[in-house]
């Protein structure tokens, strides 16, 4: 059987190189790309990306790239948004003002809240380890990348924005940051987001992208 | 409160992992990469590499190192040593770290925190400190692994990279680095009191216990632990347990 072939859009933002290795120890091959004619040949793809929402999107339109992601969304090709790639699936964001995403899954990008739910200051970034539960809105994990995963799984955050989908069908797993419940894993159809990184993850981690591999 | 953080810190001269006493004394341990595979298979919730006489030689070796680290190992990875530029962190960055951790060249050009906090974002600009006690609450902050004093106080100092960007704070008592008698909690509670970011406590790990106190009483996010790994004293997994059943917060992991 030849490798799975894998998609990462390459738009300079961020280190790829994780993502890349993590899928490459997973079995796939790895294509870093920003031509539309690769990107739609696909078998999969991943967005990454690591920074700000408006600098991200900027450099996705400087590449005619938001279009060319709009489009790939229209067809049955899995899409697995990476961190600050996740968000950026969502209609829009709050960080340094409003700023338009790909608007792939309804819903916008807002703060982490600064206080706990009992008035405590708590630490921006949410940056570590914290566990993925199926949220109480979702269908549960099965037909999901998260389907080889248990509820209690840990992974590694790191980020000061998350995703609220308008629709609670599309969070498929949350955490909980000082009481409040923050969206780990969003998606809708073919299309799936993680706020945490599977490439920084160990073995959890490793066990999605496997699943994402054969999706 | 956010899980602990359980850090494996490796400590590097030329191709060897080395541990020493006071950051000096140093004795060559071994194959970095064969103990960071090991800690990473124990559940160690980060790496951190640090090349403890790039300063003095003005360069970085550990590109490599982490290359090869990066193929293997799938948790956050901390480079340190030598880093004197956005070149430098661009390098060591794509030879697969995660973050950055400066000190000399940060005290020597504190715009430096800021330029790769802008270019990476401040959650990759770690802050790293070499702090020796000089008197009743009061630390020195060192530069060049615990060699060279720079009259600057470890509170301002930290309070000043905080503020120009610096996104962690990896905290090291010189004094009790290599001593196996626990962390400096007091030094610890200091520098936590008065910054926003995670601070990760490094030196003085003797046994699992000595955790439970510098996050307690201490406040820090995360513990960077060598010698007692090194030395086989304890696995990540028993210092996990312990942290558990004392009740702190720690990552669920089971292993493989």
């Amino acid at each position: 059987m030849n490798a799975p072939e894998v998609v990462v859009i390459d738009y300079g933002v961020g280190n790829l190189l994780s993502v890349q290795r993590g899928l490459e120890h997973c079995g796939a091959k790895v294509v870093l790309t920003a031509e539309p004619d690769q990107i739609f040949a696909a078998k999969r793809v991943v967005l990454p990306g690591v920074g700000a929402f408006d600098n991200a999107m900027q450099a996705l339109e400087r590449l005619n790239l938001v279009k060319v992601i709009q489009e790939l969304a229209t067809r049955p090709i899995p899409l697995l948004g990476i961190c600050l790639g996740m968000q950026l699936l969502l209609e829009e964001s709050e960080e340094f003002g409003i700023t338009a995403g790909l608007g792939l899954i309804p819903g916008r990008v807002i703060p982490v809240p600064t206080q706990t739910l009992s008035g405590e200051k708590q630490k921006i970034p949410h940056i570590g380890w914290n566990s993925l539960h199926p949220s109480s809105t979702s269908v549960g994990w099965d037909g999901t990348i998260l389907q080889d995963n248990s509820p209690g799984d840990a992974a590694y955050f790191v980020h000061s924005f998350m995703a609220v989908p308008s629709d609670p069908s599309h969070r498929i797993a949350e955490c909980r940051y000082g009481g409040h419940l923050i969206s780990a894993t969003i998606g809708r159809d073919q299309i799936t987001g993680c706020q945490f990184h599977p490439e920084k993850s160990g073995e959890v981690g490793l066990k999605i992208l496997r699943r994402f591999i054969t999706s | 409160m956010m899980n602990i953080r359980l850090i494996a810190r490796l400590d590097i001269k030329g191709p060897n992992l080395i541990k020493g006493i006071h950051l000096e004394g140093l004795r060559v341990m071994g194959s970095p990469n064969e103990h960071a595979l090991r800690y990473y298979q124990q559940g160690a919730d980060e790496l951190i590499y640090m090349d403890c006489v790039a300063s003095l030689y003005g360069r970085n070796h550990l590109g490599d190192i982490v290359k090869a680290a990066a193929k293997d190992i799938f948790v956050p990875m901390t480079v340190g040593g030598g880093i004197r530029s956005i070149d430098d962190a661009t390098q060591i960055l794509r030879a697969g770290a995660d973050k950055v951790a400066v000190n000399t060249a940060a005290v020597a050009n504190p715009q430096l925190i800021t330029e790769i906090a802008r270019s990476f974002g401040s959650q990759c600009m770690v802050l790293s400190i070499e702090a020796k006690q000089v008197g009743p609450d009061r630390w020195e902050v060192y530069t060049d692994n615990g060699r060279e004093r720079t009259g600057l106080d470890v509170i301002e100092w930290v309070k000043r990279g905080v503020a120009m960007g610096a996104g962690e704070v990896l905290l090291t008592s010189v004094d009790r680095e290599g001593t196996r008698k626990g962390f400096d909690i007091a030094l610890v509670k200091a520098v936590a009191a008065e910054v926003s970011v995670p601070v990760i406590a490094s030196g003085g790990m003797g046994k699992p216990e000595d955790l439970l106190d510098v996050v307690r009483e201490g406040g820090a996010d995360a513990v960077a632990m060598a010698d007692i790994l090194h030395y086989k004293r304890a696995e990540v997994g028993e210092i996990r347990a312990v942290a558990e059943e004392a009740g702190l917060g720690v990552r669920h992991y089971e292993r493989t």
